[in-house]
């Protein structure tokens, strides 16, 4: 039965032949391929395609499942494709046929022509075999030369080294001849092993000699070179470079650099100092240069560097301090950093890439540098300090802090070159020490700021149009006022003004110290201390001080001498001190804290202390005009009572002249002090009180009288002793006492002087009736006018009585004028 | 001594002069002179009783006038020059005069109840320093430490120095010293210094201390404005021979280095006004 059929439901070719093929593997059990996958399916004894069919449970199953029908049908299409599976085969085995005949026929060509390559293989090992035997026998034949000749191609290698040897001085003379330095150095430098190794053949030592005697030579060209100091930093570096090759020990070529570099340097320096004071004597030019210069080797030159210098005009030497700067910094340190980076390329980096170079080198060698930088800077630092000492006008500041900065700025570039350097700290110092030093001058120039402008006060007072004293009617002294009023207060004022806007000027000078664009600005000095202890204790607060420290001097000074110190300059700084004390103290501190930002690290003089220091002053300058217009004063009515001769004076019949200048005075004085001072307070004035009569003996006479029931004297009652113990318990006047700050205290204190030193004379005198009578005028025409200027009039009722009291006691004819014509005078003037 | 009250002793009259009795070495007393225009003036001779804390006084009559300044004699403590006041004529006259006290003079108590029955005695005039052709006596200084024959005089602007001679009866002017310048110059005051053998004397006028030398006569050395105002009186440092005190109307006390004339040594200002007199303290 033909179960070998297939499903004909293939319609493609390709794929039934596939098919076909599968099949025709099975058959032939070469299913290599898909094995596992096929596995179930072909497991299957249904499968009619499957290796495992099973002819039986296949019918089984068909007859168990299908109708009648469909086997017929099944039966069909199997008989149907069971066709054409043997026409398949039939195709098939045709082909393949075909296809085995000619493989047999190639197969059969093949065994002939092996046959025949076998011949010849053999025919080939034989000839191998011959070639192999004379091989043989030719590289035995020639084994002996072939030695030969490489000890010969050995002999011939060292005799070239031998004649690179022999040629070598010959050379390194022809480099030496052609300044090829570097071609010598290395053409040495492979033979010199060599050389070394075999230093014990007599000829071999011959050429190390002679080599050597040329490298010497070329070395000492080299350092020639190096010292002669005219090549170029890179030529320098070369030599350098060579030298190192050639063994030169390290330590002395740093050192022969340095001090090459040293003498280039300095020759900045030089040209530098040239520009600071040309007129400066050469010899200390030559000194602070010799004084360097020593521990440079080439020593040679400086002196003749200084006198060329020297005897150079020097066209730039007002150059301003921004060039000189710009010139240390373009010239000086540009070459520094220059010196610094080549030794530091040429000693240290190399020298660390070198392996022969051990730490110890590096160390000498930045040692060496370091102590090189600091010598040099310090030289340059000297200079520069010389050139900021000498920039003493204050004018521009902005000059000043532009060439600092620029000094800062370039430092900064040898601080980045050399770690760890000194140098830029002591850049920051000298700028800090020309900081500090420039808030002095500030100071000093403030200080004589202000004395100028105390001159001009003074000048401006001692003109005659503004001089209030003299001129003034004694009826109230209007007119002496009149010109006065608008300049004093104005003098005032404008003096005040013009401190103020120096200060500010000299804060907005002294604020370019700390711009935001300033390198140095932000270095913590110049944060913190510069702006608390240096402008505003050193600066600000010092000035203060100062004003009030010359005050108090011309309270001091000016005492004894004389008037040396005018009353009204007095009188004018006691109200500037004042004024100060309320306002402007606490505003110029504000104005500065603000500008400056201060933050006091450090403790800082506090406002309230200068306020009270300058009302110090301020009342002692006050308590002086006092005390000075009091003594003038005095002065007058002292002359007047010493020099007269009071026993045998006329009747009195007019006012003494000296009582009118004394009204004068005090009515001058009073306007003076009113311009400035406000007006204070007074005691309420009775009616009529430029009418008081004085009693010829003193008012206490009915308390004398008291007295006198308890004492026992020796002598007849001299009734004014009583009244005078009696004083010793009375309210006791203190005449040179403090005054306030306005005008009746200080009128109350120069009066006071006044009749004081009034009544101290009077009781040295001895008067005769009419002597006490002018006493007696010339107190009731004081007092007349004097209440008035007076805080309490009691206060010169009480004193002008105890005078013409004490006239009275010493009068030896003690009669009283009358009342009335005592008026009449007085009111006659 | 501190524990104790203090002492107080009251005049009847004003007073200004006043000296301690030099001479005297046992008790502590002291001359006061007064003045009245009016009433015989008194010289009281004042002895502190230490011990007790108590005053003796003795009064003793100055007819001649109102003393002004009083000088007791180092060597007889019975011996002392005032300068007084005379007015004659409606016309006062400085005088200077040697006077000599009573040598019995029984010491009362300050509280004696009999005080006013007591007729005080006179002083005996030894002699006049009789300087009217040189003007009015200021006031006179005793030689210091010396034998108490030699008096300087200051009169106007002369300086006259004095030999006492048949005890004390007779003065002559040995030698004179004129201060000359512009105006009416006048000396205030003067000190004769205990230093340099006694052979300097200062003396001040207007605000000017001037010392001047006793054998030549003439000035040594000179401080202009010394003081602001008129200099009233100056003293010599008893220990220290170049120190020497003034003191004036500008309320200030200064003390000056004699050697350094241009600047004071100290300056006093505690004062409230002028003042008078100064005195250094012996112990200083």
């Amino acid at each position: 039965m033909d179960v070998e059929g297939d499903d004909s439901a293939l319609p493609e070719d390709s794929g039934r032949r596939r098919k076909v093929h599968g099949m025709l593997k099975l058959y032939y059990g070469l299913n290599e391929e898909g094995k596992s996958n096929e596995q179930p399916q072909a497991l299957d004894p249904c499968d009619i395609n499957g290796p495992h069919f099973d002819p039986e449970i296949y019918m089984n199953k068909l007859r168990r499942e299908c109708t009648l029908a469909e086997l017929m049908d099944q039966e069909t299409c199997m008989v149907k494709q069971i066709r054409s599976l043997d026409s398949d085969m039939q195709t098939l085995v045709y082909e393949n046929y075909n296809k085995f005949i000619s493989a047999t026929d190639t197969i059969r060509k093949m065994k002939n022509d092996f046959k025949k390559m076998e011949d010849e293989m053999d025919c080939l090992s034989a000839n191998m075999e011959a070639i192999t035997d004379f091989s043989a026998r030719i590289s035995g034949t020639l084994q002996d030369q072939h030695t030969q000749i490489t000890k010969l191609s050995g002999v011939h290698t060292l005799l070239r080294k031998l004649q690179f040897l022999f040629e070598l001085p010959a050379r390194l003379n022809k480099c030496l001849e052609l300044q090829a330095y570097s071609q010598a150095v290395s053409s040495h430098r492979r033979a010199r092993c060599v050389l070394q190794q075999y230093s014990h053949l007599p000829s071999f030592r011959g050429i190390q000699d002679d080599c050597h005697a040329i490298m010497d030579k070329l070395a000492q060209e080299l350092r020639q070179k190096f010292r002669d100091g005219g090549t170029s930093a890179k030529d320098l570096s070369e030599c350098v470079e060579l030298l190192l090759q050639l063994d030169e020990p390290a330590e002395e070529l740093c050192d022969k650099f340095l001090s090459h570099a040293r003498s280039r340097l300095e020759s900045d320096l030089q040209g530098l100092e040239a520009e600071i004071r040309p007129h400066s004597s050469s010899s200390r030019r030559e000194s602070s240069f010799h004084r360097s210069s020593l521990t440079a080797a080439a020593a040679a030159s400086p002196n003749e560097n200084i006198s060329n210098l020297t005897s150079l005009p020097s066209p730039t030497s007002n150059a301003d301090i921004l060039e000189f700067i710009d010139r240390g910094c373009n010239e000086f340190v540009s070459s520094l950093c220059l010196v610094i980076t080549s030794y530091q390329e040429l000693f240290i980096v190399h020298a660390q890439s070198d392996e022969l170079a051990s730490k110890n080198i590096t160390q000498m060698a930045n040692a060496k540098l370091h102590a090189f930088v600091d010598d040099l800077a310090a030289c340059y630092f000297s200079l520069v300090e010389r050139r900021i000492q000498e920039e003493k006008s204050v004018g521009d500041n902005s000059l000043l802090v532009r060439a600092l900065d620029r000094f800062h700025r370039r430092l900064q570039a040898v601080a980045k070159l050399l770690p760890g350097s000194s140098v830029p700290h002591h850049g920051t110092e000298i700028v800090i020490r020309a900081a500090t030093e420039r808030v002095k001058q500030y100071l000093s120039a403030l200080q004589s700021f202000y004395m100028d402008s105390l001159t001009d006060v003074r000048q401006a007072l001692a003109t005659p149009r503004l001089s209030v004293a003299g001129g003034a009617s004694h009826l109230g002294g209007a007119g002496s006022g009149r010109d006065a009023p608008t300049s004093l207060p104005e003098l005032l004022s404008s003096l005040s003004a013009s401190i103020l806007n120096q200060i500010k000027s000299v804060l907005a000078s002294v604020h370019l110290f700390t711009a935001k664009d300033i390198t140095f600005s932000n270095k913590p000095y110049f944060k913190g201390e510069f702006c608390s202890q240096g402008v505003r204790e050193s600066l600000v607060v010092s000035f203060i001080k100062f004003i009030c420290q010359s005050s108090r001097q011309f309270c001091e000074s000016a005492g004894d001498k004389g008037g040396s110190t005018p009353p009204i300059l007095l009188l004018l700084l006691s109200r500037l001190c004042l004024d100060y004390e309320t306002s402007t103290i606490s505003y110029i501190l504000t104005l500065t804290d603000e500008q400056f930002l201060v933050q006091h690290h450090t403790p800082v003089t506090p406002v309230t202390a200068l306020c009270a220091e300058a009302r110090e002053a301020a009342q002692k300058l006050l308590n002086h005009y006092v005390k000075v217009q009091g003594l003038i004063i005095s002065q007058m009515l002292r002359k007047s009572v010493e020099t007269r001769d009071w026993v045998n004076t006329i009747e009195p019949r007019n006012v003494r002249a000296v009582m009118k200048r004394v009204v004068e005075d005090a009515t001058s004085i009073d306007v003076q002090v009113g311009l400035l001072y406000e007006e204070g307070v007074r005691k309420a004035h009775s009616s009529d009180s430029s009418k008081r009569t004085f009693s010829v003996y003193s008012s206490s006479r009915q308390q004398a009288a008291r007295y006198a029931a308890s004492y026992t004297p020796s002598a007849p009652l001299d009734t004014n002793l009583l009244s005078n113990i009696h004083k010793l318990f009375s309210e006791r006047i203190d005449i040179f006492s403090s005054v306030e700050f306005n005008k009746v205290s200080v009128m109350t204190g120069i009066i006071k002087i006044s009749l004081k030193t009034f009544l101290e004379c009077v009781r040295l005198r001895t008067f005769g009736r009419y002597g006490l009578q002018q006493i007696q005028v010339d107190c009731h025409y004081l007092q007349m006018y004097l209440w008035r200027f007076v805080s309490d009039e009691n206060l010169v009722h009480f004193l002008l009585d105890e005078i013409v009291g004490s006239s009275a006691h010493r009068c030896l004819d003690p009669a009283p004028m009358e009342q009335s014509v005592i008026e009449v005078i007085c009111e006659r003037g | 001594m501190e524990d104790d009250a203090p002492v107080i002793y009251g005049l009847e009259f004003q007073a200004r002069a006043l000296t301690a009795q030099t001479a005297e070495t046992d008790a502590i007393r002291f001359l006061v002179g007064t003045q009245s225009l009016k009433f015989e003036n008194q010289i009281h001779v004042i002895e502190f009783d230490d011990e007790n804390n108590i005053i003796n006084k003795n009064v003793l009559l100055h007819q001649a006038g109102e003393i002004w300044h009083i000088g007791a004699s180092p060597a007889d403590k019975a011996v002392l020059t005032t300068c007084y006041n005379k007015t004659s004529d409606s016309r006062v006259v400085s005088c200077a005069a040697v006077w000599r006290m009573p040598c019995d003079l029984e010491t009362e108590s300050h509280e004696s109840p009999d005080d006013s029955a007591h007729n005080p005695q006179a002083l005996e005039l030894l002699c006049h320093l009789d300087d009217s052709t040189y003007g009015n006596a200021a006031c006179v200084l005793w030689e210091p430490m010396g034998d108490g024959k030699r008096v300087i005089s200051l009169a106007d602007n002369h300086a006259l120095l004095w030999d006492l001679q048949e005890s004390f009866t007779q003065a002559k002017v040995s030698s004179t010293a004129t201060l000359e310048g512009k105006g009416q110059l006048k000396f205030t005051s003067g000190k004769w210094s205990p230093h340099h053998n006694s052979s300097q004397f200062a003396t001040a006028n207007e605000t000017a201390i001037r010392a001047w030398d006793l054998r030549t006569m003439s000035q040594i050395y000179c401080i202009e404005n010394a003081h602001g105002q008129l200099v009233r009186d100056l003293d010599f440092n008893p220990n220290r021979q170049y120190y020497l005190a003034s003191c004036g109307d500008d309320c200030k006390v200064k003390f000056w280095d004699v050697r350094n004339v241009q600047e004071p040594v100290k300056t006093l200002e505690d004062h409230s006004h002028c003042l008078r007199t100064s005195f250094w303290e012996p112990r200083i």
